[in-house]
């Protein structure tokens, strides 16, 4: 769904979300968050913003009977986006290495990573994409990456589509094959088990990885405390210290 | 034309943001024009820090939202130390929402409260179901009489206290603050609810129950404010799924001196700045001087 936002647009950066407010009754009473998928425009003229979801409920229902030309009630940009790789020398100073991304799409998680895909190349990082899903329709926004970066690789859990296994199968084969004179930095979003397996992989191999989560959440602005994650100094909230987190810092 | 009077605290207008929905104001501060509001009341503050209760801790109702924060909140020193400064610049009335396991947190946390100028008046939350221990202070006449008393010994500065929905008298307990020497009262908390996964079979909420609000909760809101407010003599703070203007003169009408904007907030920031010109609007329509004459003035 693509939104007339100037504002938004202009002031968005890859990883943020917007709370958008369905309707105007009671039902849904919440707002509800969406990752910003893909600002369209260049420099002064980007005035749109687009959302990707799924319709799993009332709000997303009543999202997809949309037309062109309503009006909708949207809140945003919020929350921290996610933390590029320093590219020049002068900020990387623990290492020489160069930086390359690898980000990870599980199913619908795929939302917030386009953007931030089209970001680092505009960056001329160099950066590897590898999808995800249960089955070969679910998989999300192989044309969008493909335009980012040619490096785009796909796994199914029932292998209708590219690999077969889950992405984190993938994950291992792609750091097998590939060069490792670069400093990895990941940047996944998905469901929980897949996060947390990437994570895991991360950890060993010892790359910075950053990871986008979804919680529920009422305010979206860090009032209601509703969007608690726990991480090793305390209590964080999606909404205002997220949605993008340091994997490290993530207590599963 | 708008201005009300609680205790000691003049305000502007009725219109005042209830304890943990509105964070410690500089959350709003580009979406709101804070100076406008009545008065502000701050998230839930306790002695000791409080982690809250485990996740998910929030989930939708219909017309409504189920809540089990737990209090979560960083305790007083850092309270005093980080949030205050910014909120006594703020140019309305702060009115700072406390509670304790037992009447001598009540009475420390007063007692450090009563030092500061800034701060206009205390809000005595006995009424958040969401912390783990056997019944409610607002849920027992003699409890709730001696929490006040301790804290009215203490401080001079006006205290509210927030009462209850879970009760079968709301009226005892609003007369028990008032003989305790309340300068109002607020209500209501929320009501105790749960909501269960059908598919996983598990509670919607880490907590298992939790606090629901919202619009629908407001007729039962709207009538514990209409009995307390016949049968004592200090002002009532209505609350309870105001989203609008008409629903706050409705609580007006119904007896209340001022109202408290809690849900609504998380869905229109901006709410509480178009309740108050939407009340100066009604007022205006039907030509009433000032806001005074419409509380209670219910026609029978």
């Amino acid at each position: 769904m693509s939104l007339d936002a100037p504002y938004i647009a202009r002031a968005a950066k890859p990883g943020q979300f917007v709370q958008i407010r369905c309707n105007d009754s009671f039902e849904p009473l919440l707002r509800r968050p969406f990752s910003i998928h893909r600002v369209k425009g260049e420099g002064s003229r980007v005035k749109d913003i687009e959302i990707l979801y799924e319709v799993v409920g009332k709000g997303t229902e009543i999202l997809a009977g949309k037309k062109e030309g309503d009006f909708i009630d949207v809140l945003g940009p919020l929350g921290n986006g996610f933390i590029l790789p320093r590219t020049t020398n002068h900020e990387r100073r623990t290492t020489n290495s160069e930086p390359r991304a690898i980000i990870i799409a599980g199913g619908i998680g795929a939302a917030p990573l386009v953007y931030l895909a089209e970001e680092l190349t505009k960056k001329k990082i160099k950066t590897i994409v590898l999808i995800g899903a249960k089955t070969k329709n679910l998989i999300l926004c192989e044309k969008d990456f493909k335009k980012a970066t040619p490096e785009v690789y796909i796994s199914t859990d029932d292998g209708t589509y590219g690999s077969q296994g889950f992405v984190s199968k993938l994950f291992h084969k792609i750091l097998k094959t590939t060069e490792s004179k670069f400093e990895t930095i990941v940047y996944v979003c998905g469901p929980h088990g897949m996060l947390k397996c990437i994570v895991d992989i991360c950890q060993e191999r010892k790359f910075e990885c950053h990871a986008s989560l979804e919680e529920k959440m009422a305010c979206g602005i860090g009032v209601c405390l509703g969007c608690a994650v726990k991480t090793k100094s305390g209590i964080k909230l999606a909404c205002k210290d997220g949605p993008v987190f340091n994997a490290s810092e993530l207590i599963w | 034309m708008m201005k009300v009077k609680i205790g000691k605290i003049k305000l502007k207008n009725p219109v005042m943001t209830a304890s943990g929905t509105f964070g410690y104001a500089k959350e709003f501060e580009k979406l709101v024009n804070l100076k406008h509001i009545g008065a502000i009341i701050t998230k839930t503050i306790t002695l000791n820090p409080r982690q809250g209760n485990p996740m998910p801790r929030i989930c939708e109702a219909s017309a409504g939202m189920l809540n089990a924060i737990g209090l979560q909140n960083e305790g007083i020193d850092n309270f005093l130390k980080e949030k205050m400064p910014y909120l006594s610049k703020i140019g309305a009335p702060i009115i700072v929402s406390i509670s304790g396991n037992n009447i001598d947190e009540f009475f420390i946390l007063a007692r450090r409260l009563d030092k500061i100028k800034s701060i206009s008046g205390i809000e005595l939350n006995i009424s958040c179901p969401n912390i783990n221990c056997e019944g409610l202070v607002a849920q027992d006449t003699k409890e709730t009489y001696e929490v006040v008393k301790a804290v009215r010994k203490i401080t001079d500065k006006t205290i509210i206290t927030k009462l209850s929905p879970n009760v079968t008298d709301i009226v005892g307990i609003a007369k028990a603050a008032e003989n305790a020497g309340s300068d109002a009262v607020s209500l209501v908390n929320t009501f105790l609810g749960m909501a269960i996964d059908i598919d996983t079979r598990k509670p919607k909420l880490g907590n298992i129950t939790g606090g629901l609000s919202g619009p629908c909760i407001k007729p039962i809101a709207l009538r514990m404010v209409y009995e307390a407010s016949k049968n004592i003599n200090i002002p009532v703070i209505g609350i309870g799924g105001i989203m609008n203007a008409n629903d706050a003169i409705e609580f007006m009408i119904a007896g209340a001196t001022a109202i408290q904007v809690g849900t609504a907030n998380f869905i229109k920031p901006g709410v509480c700045g178009k309740i108050v010109k939407g009340i100066e609007a009604y007022l205006k329509k039907h030509k009433i001087e000032k806001i005074e004459d419409i509380i209670g003035n219910l026609k029978i």
